[in-house]
């Protein structure tokens, strides 16, 4: 059985999701292939984060601020059970040297625009009352969100779907169908969906999907754990980590990385980040990584020392050789658009990505420049 | 009578018998709620009674969560009741804590996780074969759920099969006093792991201590893990209400306490299990108004070679029902409560016929007063340990060999982790599983007897017939309503659940990410087998849960799972 679709996006993640919802608000006929059900891989294992806090200017900057302005309409629109939340974000340093270093990074971000404000250390207590003593400062970023990235997802597909979209669960693609160099259908478990347009959101499974056509494209896992306590009063604020988180996802170690990150949610959980090691998509647990994100959490905020962690989860971030998502057409393969390798920062560029898709499906001058994030460019690396 | 002792409830004195638990204490203070939730405000008190399901916590002495269905008075204990998280970190600041000192590794053998009917037999096997052997488990004294007691019922007068635990007590205290047996109570395990790369040690993690706040460890080269089943129940309209348990519970406050949960006792669910809760309770002085039995019992002719095999069953069953005659309760078969009522506590049940797939046949409905709702539609295996370690689950039970090693080399299962049938099995397969881990380890030990692997083969025939008599049938799902709370924990409703069920969660992780059913403390224990059994129809059949924690673990002791390199940076 074949149906006909003017585009079909391969990922109910948060960015098949966002991409799914552009496309039918900006009338095409879509449908949604994914093998799992709606937010069953790195979406699901996320923590929800639309943080602008730790990019550095340029291009990903300029994406995370139109994302940012899409999430505040989103918000609205998708009502509280996405549980928007602009909390704000706050960066710690421990030492002077982490201090200079981190208020240089600020410097630089508030000139591209960035609201940042220096915040000495004898008024972390006002923002963070539990937050240890002896550090020797941080900067706020009121501008940092959080939202319940399943939720989102979730409700970003219903609205799609209330547009006409077509929600194929369960329908593992396995084929990209292609006549005279340009994309004619995708194949999946139930069936071909005949169409010309192809969105890759197959997040950190997007290699694959461009593997189907033949077409290499370096999506790789970045394992991460997620330690979560018992649901707990109101103790944390803000989205709190520390000022080396930023140089870690930077990083291009394969080898463990670990920083502090910590937030509380709606449902009163804490959540505890955030490791990064490339070891492909290893499932087993690693309590030696789970002990460590224990052991700086409790260091950061003393009280939590107490608390009692209920599980803990692992997830792997789609991502490529230079950090950078990839957005827009392959010129090796008409019709078919990327929209993958967002890395940690899948939720909060989510509804810029999927903004952009529709833009260019539709034919439209897009409203940021698009070439940084070309698949183009990892070819143009290659030969450099 | 011993002398009853003094301890201090909420700011008032309170004379309580010694030994008993704090939730069999609030029970004899005609309290049977003590905690209120974080997001309704609702009461809750003991719901499963053996340390699965955290409702029923308390702080004691200044530990928050502490729970009230296994903790044991103590004299002078200051116990305080919690509204939602109970968590008291905000007020005690970040300078009152200090972590407890972790217990040093041991080496042994053999380590025994539970100390149940099949722990204590593998934990008595594999020392007379030789094997050091370390015992963990979570209750303060051995002997598990099905032997649960306490100095009020030391006599084993609620037991069965009490002259088998004394001699196998007997056996495993003569084993400690030889130094072959090491018997740690009050752990609770929360990871097993296999032994990495070269290595050949087990490391079995455990927090422990008073306060729950030490980390424990053992290191071991075989591993059998008995940690038992817990209460299969089914939500229904105000199945939350204080004085709604686990038949479980009302068992295990009898056995530990010597309290019978209430006056107007309605035992109700399906299993050859109500019989003895229904007779335990009616001999303790409660007035069992009624036992409703879902399935039909009668439909066990339709097995006779089974029953042949098992012959040993009958009599026990014609007896409880001998006595529950004796103290006029009657038994219903193919009824059930659906529904529970009450302002604050249980008042009220109501009682209803079912047809074969249990809907209620519509003008059967009454309504009973009771103060008790004891509930058991089966058992469910806490597997967790076993399936974070590797082990290949069939279903809701490990799969295990003939010598009862799972699919994990070195890590045997044997009791209810392999699949619910009592404790005769139990006991058959911890022999069979402690000469295994015995041999594993290098000892000499002959094979088990051929009666016993027979007696083991018999009774899992058994118990499948049971269980296929006594299976739970799809009718259930109407018994709750969209505004029935399903997962007690996270206070998560039906409604809810196909709110998120329409968004397009289609199995239980997709539910539990949209609508948070199982994210809360027990980790989906209670609700997730309902869950499951409500999610039925749909598509997908669930994953087997991934719960990597088997128990809450302070992050102070998490965080000594880092290693040396852990004090470095910030």
């Amino acid at each position: 059985m074949s149906q006909s679709f003017d585009a079909v996006v391969i990922g109910a993640g948060i960015v098949g999701a966002a991409c799914a919802y552009y496309l039918t608000r900006a009338g095409l006929r879509v449908a949604v292939a994914e093998r799992g059900t709606v937010a069953s891989g790195t979406t699901g294992a996320g923590e929800g984060n639309i943080l602008i806090s730790d990019k550095q200017p340029g291009p990903e900057l300029e994406l995370t601020r139109l994302s940012q302005r899409l999430w505040r309409e989103l918000g609205d629109e998708l009502g509280p059970e996405a549980e928007l939340d602009p909390k704000g974000g706050l960066v710690v340093a421990a030492g002077p040297a982490e201090l200079s270093g981190l208020e240089q990074f600020a410097a630089s971000q508030a000139e591209a625009g960035v609201r940042a404000q220096a915040v000495p250390p004898g008024e972390l207590p006002e923002l963070e009352p539990h937050l240890a003593r002896g550090l020797a400062g941080g900067v706020f970023y009121p501008e940092d969100m959080q939202v319940q990235p399943m939720m989102a997802a979730a409700l970003l597909l219903h609205r799609a779907a209330e547009r006409g979209a077509e929600l194929r669960f369960r329908h593992e693609v396995t084929g990209l169908e292609t006549a005279a160099g340009r994309v004619t259908g995708v194949r999946t478990s139930a069936g071909l969906l005949s169409t010309e347009l192809v969105v890759n959101a197959a997040g950190t499974w997007a290699g694959e999907v461009a593997g189907l056509a033949g077409l290499p494209l370096p999506v790789l896992p970045r394992r991460g754990f997620i330690v979560v306590t018992e649901a707990l009063p109101v103790l944390i604020r803000h989205k709190v980590y520390t000022a080396d988180y930023v140089a870690n996802v930077a990083s291009g170690s394969a080898g463990l990385e670990v920083s502090t990150v910590i937030e509380g949610t709606a449902s009163g959980t804490v959540l505890i980040g955030a490791s990064r090691e490339r070891v492909g998509f290893d499932r087993s647990s690693s309590l030696r990584i789970v002990g460590l994100l224990a052991a700086q959490a409790a260091r950061l905020f003393p009280v939590l020392a107490q608390a009692r962690a209920i599980r803990f989860y692992r997830g792997f971030r789609p991502y490529c050789p230079d950090h950078l998502p990839v957005i827009g057409a392959d010129d090796r393969l008409a019709g078919l658009l990327h929209a993958c390798g967002h890395e940690g920062a899948g939720v909060g560029l989510a509804p810029a990505t999927g903004h952009l898709i529709a833009q260019l499906a539709a034919g439209q001058e897009p409203s940021l420049p698009v070439a940084p994030f070309s698949p183009a460019r990892f070819a143009e690396a290659a030969r450099a | 009578m011993p002398e009853p002792i003094s301890v201090t409830v909420d700011g008032a004195d309170w004379l309580v018998p010694p030994g008993i638990t704090i939730a069999a204490a609030f029970t004899t203070r005609g309290q049977p709620g003590w905690r209120r939730t974080r997001l309704r405000g609702e009461p809750r008190g003991l719901s499963c009674g053996i340390g699965v399901c955290f409702d029923c916590l308390v702080t004691v002495n200044g530990t928050p969560g502490v729970r009230a269905c296994l903790a044991e008075v103590r004299p002078g204990d200051v116990i305080s009741t919690e509204t939602g998280s109970g968590f008291a970190g905000s007020a005690a600041g970040p300078a009152a804590w200090e972590p407890e000192a972790s217990v040093a590794a041991e080496r042994c053998d053999v380590a025994v996780v539970g100390a149940g009917p099949a722990g204590l037999t593998a934990a008595v096997t594999a020392a007379d074969a030789g094997c050091t052997v370390q015992v963990l488990d979570l209750g303060e004294r051995p002997g598990g759920q099905f032997w649960r007691w306490g100095p009020a019922t030391a006599d084993g007068r609620f037991h069965h099969g009490w002259a088998a635990f004394t001699a196998l007590r007997h056996r495993f205290d003569a084993h400690q006093a030889g130094g072959r047996i090491v018997c740690r109570p009050g752990h609770a395990v929360f990871q097993v792991q296999p032994p990495a790369g070269n290595e050949s040690w087990f490391r079995v993690q455990a927090v422990a201590g008073d306060r729950e706040r030490a980390y424990a460890w053992v290191l071991a080269r075989a591993v059998v893990v008995a940690t038992g089943a817990y209460d299969l129940q089914l939500p229904v309209p105000g199945w939350t209400l204080p004085g709604v348990m686990a038949a479980g519970a009302a068992q295990a406050l009898l056995k530990s306490s010597a309290v019978t949960a209430g006056r107007r006792v309605v035992v109700a669910g399906a299993g050859p299990f109500l019989l003895p809760v229904a007779a335990g309770l009616a001999q303790a002085g409660a007035r069992v108004v009624a036992v409703a039995e879902a399935g039909q019992p009668a439909d066990y002719v339709r097995h006779p070679a089974a029953l042949a095999a098992s012959w040993r069953k009958l009599p026990e069953a014609a007896g409880y029902l001998a006595r529950l005659t004796r103290h006029r309760v009657p038994v219903l078969r193919r009824h059930a409560v659906i529904a529970a009522a009450g302002d604050g506590r249980l008042e009220s049940v109501t009682l209803a016929r079912l047809d074969r797939d249990w809907r209620p046949v519509p003008g059967t409905e009454r309504t009973m007063a009771a103060d008790v709702l004891a509930a058991g539609y089966g058992f469910v295996p806490q597997v967790e340990l076993l399936a974070e370690a590797g082990a290949r689950l069939a279903g809701q039970a490990a799969v295990a060999g003939a010598d009862q090693q799972t699919t994990v080399p070195g890590l045997f299962a044997a009791g209810e982790t392999t699949g619910v049938g009592g404790s005769d099995l139990a006991r058959a397969e911890g022999e069979i599983a402690g000469r295994a881990a015995a041999r594993l380890v290098g000892r000499a030990v002959a094979p088990p007897a051929r009666t016993v692997v027979r007696e083991r083969a018999a009774l899992r025939q058994f118990a499948a017939v049971m269980q296929a008599v006594h299976a739970v049938r799809p009718g259930w799902a109407d018994w709750p309503g969209d505004d029935t709370v399903v997962c007690r924990c996270e206070e998560v409703t039906l409604g809810r659940m196909r709110a998120a069920a329409g968004l397009g969660a289609d199995d239980a992780r997709s539910i539990k990410l949209l609508a948070r059913p199982g994210m809360g403390w027990c980790q989906g224990r209670i609700c997730g087998p309902p869950v499951a059994s409500l999610l039925a129809s749909g598509l997908t059949p669930a994953e087997s849960p991934s719960r990597p924690l088997a128990q809450p673990v302070p992050l102070s002791v998490l965080a000594q799972l880092a290693g040396p390199d852990s004090a470095s940076k910030m």
